[in-house]
């Protein structure tokens, strides 16, 4: 008898754990898990959207390096503003809620929603359309030909050389998002004794706390920021597709994200564009694995 | 000087009670910091300000060269007393619309926020086989593109039966990855294991330690997620997978308005700033919020 009930506890206990985690996986497993496996499958056939896919192979993927004149390009300009937005922005959200910690919860609060409205307010972007637009009620270009710097309305996004820093900006500016609050909430959440004992221990100021106190009681919450980052670094596209449509003058600053759309919507080549985000997917993935390594020397 | 002083203590005091430490800035790195904040801070309020210095404009402001971005001479009403009008002409009357938004976003909301937390809470705390698999696909579900899920995303919710009713804009919100993973690196940093081996001792089993003990211990981390699932959801505009007038939300309502031309461009920018306040008072209250929590959390790690 007693036998039959500690197992009874024992299957009760386990009852226990699936009903907590079962709702989330399940719906998980059907909302992302399957579309994510099927859209991988996807990548190895030819597939309109009209007639039943039909079995590709590699193709969609000796298609990508070998016979597309574009995908350099695209590869290429996804990377350059990986690189140069994720760090930075990665940085950027730490080293703003590390500013505002220090003040009092209300003006903490209320410098941190400032950061925030970017990703607050649903039209964020469509400010830079009026400040960029190509036409002389551009402000931007009507303010550089009421001061005489320029005789005639700049194309903004025909510059290649403009594009790219304008993007990098307006990216920077968005960044402010779930990994700035996330460090916000983790700032707040160090034990405050840690402080007090490091002090004791003869650190001296505050970049010293910040190194051996501050950051390695942020790892978990910097490793969710980083995985963030990255996701958005890599996916920039509607940023551009807003302020200077697709495609941009010579590819200039088009992304995997832009180019699959594309592919997809435009060109019905669905099995192309899975590949491609597989492609995507596996570049994310490798910079994810490097992130993992070098966050763990933080504080060392 | 005197003024820096007066700062210093209103640091929180939990932080400064019996404080050994007290590292100032010069005189010159606090002008830089706030200098540095500063300017930020006026660069991100920009979308905010334009947008409702704009509602504010009449017509003839509204189409002035040169252009003026944040300055209103002459402020009207006009702009959000035509929206009423605007919308007159639709089948269903604006209240539907304001109830459909707020009831999938306040119900996609809370069952994500408890499956979330429930989830995590299993993953950063309890046994449980390829546990770290499990955890790794959630996560690495994150960098996967969602453009191309949008079709097998479709037939999952056709098989589901789930599409013209409120199911499509709510299911698809509680399985979030992202709210999943930020919790259980909340937990795996802040909630010490100790506090859930004490209560197993004490008797309480899994589901009395996790709405007696987890939740309350991660109340901040809880009114992030809701923030972020409410303001996703808030905004949706669902592609295809709504056609029932009486169960669309409010900015495909806006976004008919905005599609008017340079005439109404006003009343858009007007309808766009009422959109905003939902979210934004969602913020001000969580995020208040958390910082009171913070403090009486009384966890000791």
């Amino acid at each position: 008898m007693r036998q039959k009930n500690k197992h009874s506890a024992a299957f009760w206990e386990r009852a226990q754990v699936y009903l907590l985690i079962g709702p989330f996986l399940i719906l998980f497993f059907l909302m992302t898990v399957l579309p994510v496996l099927s859209s991988i499958a996807l990548s190895f056939f030819h597939y309109d959207m009209v007639s039943m896919p039909s079995f590709a192979g590699l193709d969609n993927y000796l298609r990508m390096f070998l016979q597309d004149d574009v995908f350099p390009t695209i590869l290429k300009n996804t990377i350059v503003l990986a690189v140069l937005t994720g760090p930075a922005g990665f940085l950027l959200s730490f080293v703003l809620a590390w500013m505002i910690n220090e003040f009092r919860p209300a003006v903490r609060t209320f410098l941190s929603f400032l950061f925030y409205v970017p990703t607050l307010v649903g039209n964020a972007l469509y400010i830079w359309t009026v400040i960029f637009s190509s036409d002389s009620y551009g402000y931007m270009n009507s303010f550089l030909l009421s001061l005489g710097v320029i005789t005639s309305p700049k194309q903004w996004f025909s510059d290649e050389a403009l594009i790219v820093p304008i993007v990098v900006i307006i990216q920077l500016w968005m960044s402010m998002g779930i990994s700035f609050l996330s460090n916000i909430s983790g700032l707040q959440n160090i034990n405050p004794e840690l402080f007090e004992a490091g002090a004791v221990d003869g650190i001296r100021n505050r970049w010293q706390e910040l190194w051996y106190i501050t950051l390695p009681s942020m790892q978990h919450m910097l490793l969710f920021s980083a995985v963030m980052q990255i996701a958005s670094a890599f996916s920039i596209s509607s940023i551009i597709t807003t302020l200077a449509g697709y495609p941009t003058v010579g590819y200039a600053a088009d992304t995997v994200v832009s180019y699959l759309t594309d592919v997809g919507s435009v060109k019905y080549e669905m099995g192309y564009a899975s590949a491609l985000s597989v492609l995507l997917f596996l570049l994310m993935f490798g910079t994810r694995s490097v992130i993992v390594r070098l966050l763990k020397k933080v504080g060392q | 000087m005197a003024k820096k002083h007066s700062f210093r203590l209103r640091f929180p005091a939990r932080r400064t009670a019996g404080s050994v430490r007290k590292y100032t800035r010069s005189r010159f790195g606090n002008f830089l910091f706030f200098a540095f904040l500063f300017l930020l801070c006026a660069f991100s309020v920009l979308p905010l300000v334009y947008s409702v210095v704009t509602s504010f404009k009449p017509l003839d402001e509204l189409l002035r060269f040169p252009p003026t971005l944040l300055t209103v001479r002459r402020p009207t009403l006009r702009n959000y007393a035509a929206l009423p009008d605007l919308i007159a002409g639709l089948q269903i009357p604006l209240s539907r619309y304001l109830t459909n938004s707020l009831f999938v976003s306040i119900a996609g909301t809370v069952l994500h926020v408890i499956a979330a937390t429930a989830a995590a809470f299993v993953l950063s705390k309890i046994e449980l086989k390829h546990k770290a698999g499990i955890f790794l696909i959630i996560q690495l579900s994150l960098l996967f593109n969602a453009y191309t899920l949008n079709i097998p995303r479709y037939l999952v919710y056709n098989g589901m039966h789930i599409i013209d009713t409120y199911w499509v804009y709510i299911l698809p919100a509680i399985p979030s990855s992202m709210g999943v993973f930020l919790m259980k690196q909340y937990m795996d940093g802040y909630i010490p294991d100790a506090l859930i081996e004490a209560a197993k001792i004490d008797g309480a089993n899994y589901l009395r330690i996790f709405s007696r003990i987890i939740f309350p211990n991660v109340r901040p981390c809880v009114l992030t997620l809701a923030l972020f699932s409410f303001q996703t959801i808030w905004a949706t505009i669902p592609g295809g997978t709504i056609f029932n007038e009486s169960l669309k939300t409010l900015p495909t309502v806006m976004s008919t308005i905005s599609a008017g031309g340079i005439a109404r461009s006003g009343s858009a920018m007007a309808a766009t700033v009422i959109l905003m306040i939902p979210p934004i008072v969602v913020y001000l209250f969580s995020q208040s919020s958390v910082k009171e929590t913070m403090g009486s959390a009384g966890i000791k790690g």
